[in-house]
């Protein structure tokens, strides 16, 4: 009976055990709770029952641990200098599957706020414990694993290095090829999370085998993969030719141009950040998204979307057309012009204007044909006004000039030229002036016009220092005309007129 | 006489002066005649020669200047030549391959009739997405009306009553009567567990049913002579081949499960609840509440016999004969059926 008695302690000290970490860790769920926990010192409370004999025990106490290092820094902190990691490690090697799902989310929850807390997490040797998790049967444990090492690797290029050294790349593309989706999304997530700090890491990743397994998935319904499957592309994509050369061999065009049809945003953002680093390299890329459409499949994507989802779509635009002038009117025949112009006025942003902007100016500096083209959808004035406004960023402002510089130097469609000669601040007036002066001594109908609508009255008013390179500009517009109406049209003709009346003596016989 | 023979030498010579002087004079013009004369031919042949002479240089530099002029004829005559074949040949060149307009034209055209073929081709895409989507929103609809209409079969109306959706006053009745008719009432099973996912024996067991042996349909037949002999039906034979397994109970459950499967519940219901004493009914309160004895009748050394066993202090000494007292009445009746008549629902207050 006695015996019964003293296993009736411990079984009330287990129990009591047991329901104070349960309560722990559902407390630690609501963000409110937390910081009381954390004044009532739970840390260093639930170190001790990380080593319970009870696996259940470890298990909620390794949970609650995670949640609260989920929650800020601080606590993340304390965990790493409580010394629970080296315990963590140790028993992640050893312990049942649901004590590794809970050990790695504590991993996770310790890495992702900082890279010394994530250096820490390396120090201690989690990285061989957690590579050996991915190798583990159940799903449950690598989605875990992966996260974790994704985090980690988040941070930079050292720790990412690290991982990779670790061996985790091969593995992860296994993992990639698991039936699971959510470790699907998973992998995909940590090795976008490797790959994108530097070439040599993207290069790891694809000698591993990762782009031809990437690109198969981005046939997959479910739209949180294809947001990490596309993310991973662009992120191997963007560091050079040869990677970029080697995700379009994984045929993904035309494919990919579905993605931009996805009805998740996001899908839509990755699939034209893709799209962007594939085009951003060479003309041959760029004619290879050209040739297989691309073009309009982006500006329909443009078109259907707002805010900084447009914003690698509208920087595509501009890097095809920067390329060579074929490409740029490439980009014309599709529509592309109207729909950046819609994107100028209407965003509220000022660095998406600013893209808009330089994208308008990489397409119309090519040739006049090009320049009119541009001029016609009525985009000059509004960059104008974007140029001379003082609330635009410096930027913008920028940006706005130049393309109005560029384009004007090819601009030989006076009708769109004219109204700059009223509201244009003077160096741009400077170009102005110059395309008018290349452009009439050769076209009398132009001539004609330009009389007509009062635009040399404008020119004859316009006050320059003898010698510029405007007046020079001045000059050869006012060869061009015969005197009397050079003279008609100057300033103060009609006081000279009405001074000849007054002074003026009938012959009187 | 010497006056006059000076006198006469000085006329006389004076006079062969004059005589000697135009001779003189008239040999020296001669002389010098003859002398010009000499000298004139003389100046005459040097002429001749110094005339032939230029001429001939004149004739041999004519002839270069002729050679060069001729050829610098040639050599612009074949440079306009030159430059017509190379005039023709750069425009051709810069037309086919490094400007080709019409094949410009043609790229540009090609790459928008790419475009439009690839914006159709979206945007059937996107209407296909849409409609499927429709049609998953619909069919989940269905499913949910269907699992509504089971779980409330019971308000079908019947011949005597009409039901809730059956109002006697409507024209027709409301289409949740006419798929209540069509529901199949629900019954209070869980449909379809989730399979555990560790192996175990069950597991090894279940992958010997029939579902996961291969089918095998029936092959065309082979062309061959017609085997002879009555056969067994087929469908018999198939069913003998493909028996599952049926084990018998001692193997088919392993020895400790109910022990196991007893501390595992036990070990969930500790994880889970927070209080663990047993809800009781208030009825049965009374009957499970455990008996405290009075300190008076129990001692260090085990109960007192007094209170459980009699009520009176007893002292056997003291006693006359050893019968107990009888009742003269017995008890009240009613009051030993107290909580027994009733019906269970009375019994809980």
């Amino acid at each position: 009976m006695s015996q019964r008695q003293v296993l009736q302690v411990f079984e009330q000290y287990q129990k009591a055990r047991t329901q104070f970490v349960q309560m722990v860790a559902e407390l630690a769920t609501r963000p409110q709770n937390i910081e009381t926990l954390q004044n009532a010192g739970v840390m260093s409370l639930l170190r001790p029952l990380l080593l319970d004999v009870v696996p259940t025990i470890q298990q909620t106490a390794a949970l609650a641990l995670g949640r609260l290092a989920n929650y800020n820094d601080d606590l993340a902190e304390a965990v790493v200098k409580g010394d629970i990691l080296p315990q963590l490690v140790y028993s992640l090697a050893e312990q049942n599957r649901f004590y590794k799902k809970a050990a790695a989310f504590v991993l996770r929850a310790v890495g992702k706020h900082s890279p010394q807390l994530a250096q820490a997490i390396v120090d201690c040797g989690a990285l061989d414990t957690l590579v050996i998790c991915l190798e583990d049967f159940d799903p449950g444990v690598k989605e875990a694993a992966a996260w974790a090492l994704g985090y980690i690797a988040r941070h930079n290029a050292e720790l990412s290095q690290a991982v990779v050294d670790a061996g985790a790349a091969p593995l992860l593309v296994l993992c990639i090829q698991e039936p699971e989706i959510a470790l699907k999304r998973i992998a995909a997530s940590a090795l976008s999370d490797i790959s994108k700090h530097s070439p040599e890491l993207a290069q790891t990743v694809v000698d591993a085998g990762a782009i031809a397994h990437l690109a198969q998935m981005i046939l997959n319904p479910d739209s949180k993969l294809k947001r990490q499957v596309l993310s991973a592309l662009s992120q191997i994509a963007k560091h050079s030719v040869d990677l970029a050369e080697m995700v379009v061999e994984a045929e993904i065009f035309p494919v990919v141009l579905t993605c931009l049809k996805d009805k998740d945003e996001y899908v839509k953002k990755n699939a034209s950040t893709l799209i962007r680093e594939i085009a951003k390299h060479t003309p041959e890329l760029s004619q290879l998204i050209v040739n297989a459409g691309g073009v309009a499949a982006m500006i329909d994507c443009i078109g259907s979307c707002k805010g900084n989802i447009r914003l690698p779509g509208i920087m595509m635009l501009g890097y095809v057309a920067a390329h060579s002038e074929n490409l740029a009117m490439a980009v014309i025949i599709s529509k592309g012009v109207p729909q950046l112009s819609i994107c100028l006025s209407e965003e509220p942003e000022d660095h998406i204007k600013a893209a808009a902007a330089w994208a308008i100016g990489q397409i119309g500096r090519h040739t006049p044909e090009h320049a009119r083209a541009v001029a016609v959808t009525n985009t000059l004035p509004v960059l104008l006004s974007l140029y001379m406004s003082t609330e635009s960023s410096e930027d913008l402002q920028v940006k706005s000039k130049k393309a109005i510089k560029n384009i004007l130097q090819k601009c030989t469609y006076l009708p769109a030229l004219e109204p700059f000669l009223y509201d244009a601040p003077p160096n741009i007036l400077k170009h102005v002036v110059g395309q008018f002066s290349k452009v009439l001594p050769h076209d009398s109908k132009a001539r004609r016009l330009f009389v007509t609508s009062g635009g040399l009255k404008k020119v004859q008013e316009i006050k320059a220092e003898p010698g510029s390179l405007l007046q020079e500009y001045i000059n050869s517009i006012n060869n061009c005309y015969p005197e009397e109406i050079v003279r008609y049209y100057s300033p103060g003709y009609s006081d000279t007129l009405l001074q000849r009346v007054d002074s003026y003596q009938p012959l009187t016989k | 006489m010497k006056c006059f023979k000076k006198f006469l030498f000085s006329v006389v010579d004076l006079f062969r002066k004059k005589e000697y002087d135009a001779a003189v004079k008239i040999q020296s013009w001669f002389r010098g005649c003859q002398v010009r004369a000499y000298i004139r031919n003389l100046h005459r042949i040097t002429t001749v020669i110094q005339k032939w002479w230029r001429s001939y240089l004149g004739r041999q530099e004519y002839r270069l200047i002729v050679k060069f002029a001729s050829c610098a004829m040639k050599m612009n005559f074949y440079n306009a030549m030159a430059v017509r074949i190379q005039r023709r040949w750069r425009g051709y060149r810069i037309r086919k391959y490094c400007f080709n307009y019409f094949y410009l034209k043609e790229y540009l055209r090609a790459v928008s009739e790419t475009n439009d073929a690839i914006r159709e081709a979206l945007e059937e895409f996107a209407e296909m997405k849409e409609r499927e989507e429709k049609k998953a929103d619909l069919e989940r609809e269905e499913k949910k009306r269907d699992y509504q209409a089971r779980k409330m079969h019971y308000l079908l109306s019947t011949k005597q009553i009409p039901g809730v959706y059956n109002s006697p006053f409507r024209k027709d009745p409301d289409p949740w009567e006419l798929r209540l008719q069509k529901a199949k009432p629900l019954t209070s099973q869980r449909s379809k567990a989730k399979p555990k996912p560790c192996i175990s024996l069950s597991d090894w067991l279940a992958c010997t049913s029939a579902r996961s042996f291969p089918q095998s349909e029936i092959l065309p037949p082979i062309d061959r002579k017609q085997c002879q002999g009555p056969f067994r039906d087929i469908t018999e034979v198939l069913e003998q081949r493909y028996k599952p397994l049926e084990p018998t109970l001692r193997v088919a459950e392993p020895i400790d499960e109910l022990k196991v499967a007893r501390g595992e519940f036990r070990r969930q219901e500790w994880m889970r609840n927070v209080n663990d004493n047993m809800f009781l009914p208030f009825s049965s309160y009374h009957k499970n509440k455990k008996y405290i004895p009075l300190m008076n009748s129990s001692s260090k050394y085990g109960p007192n016999s007094y209170g459980s066993q009699h009520f009176r202090d007893e002292n056997p000494k003291k006693w006359i004969c050893d019968k107990d007292f009888q009742t003269v009445l017995p008890s009240f009746d009613l009051f030993s059926k107290y909580g027994k008549l009733y019906s269970k629902a009375g019994q809980i207050i």
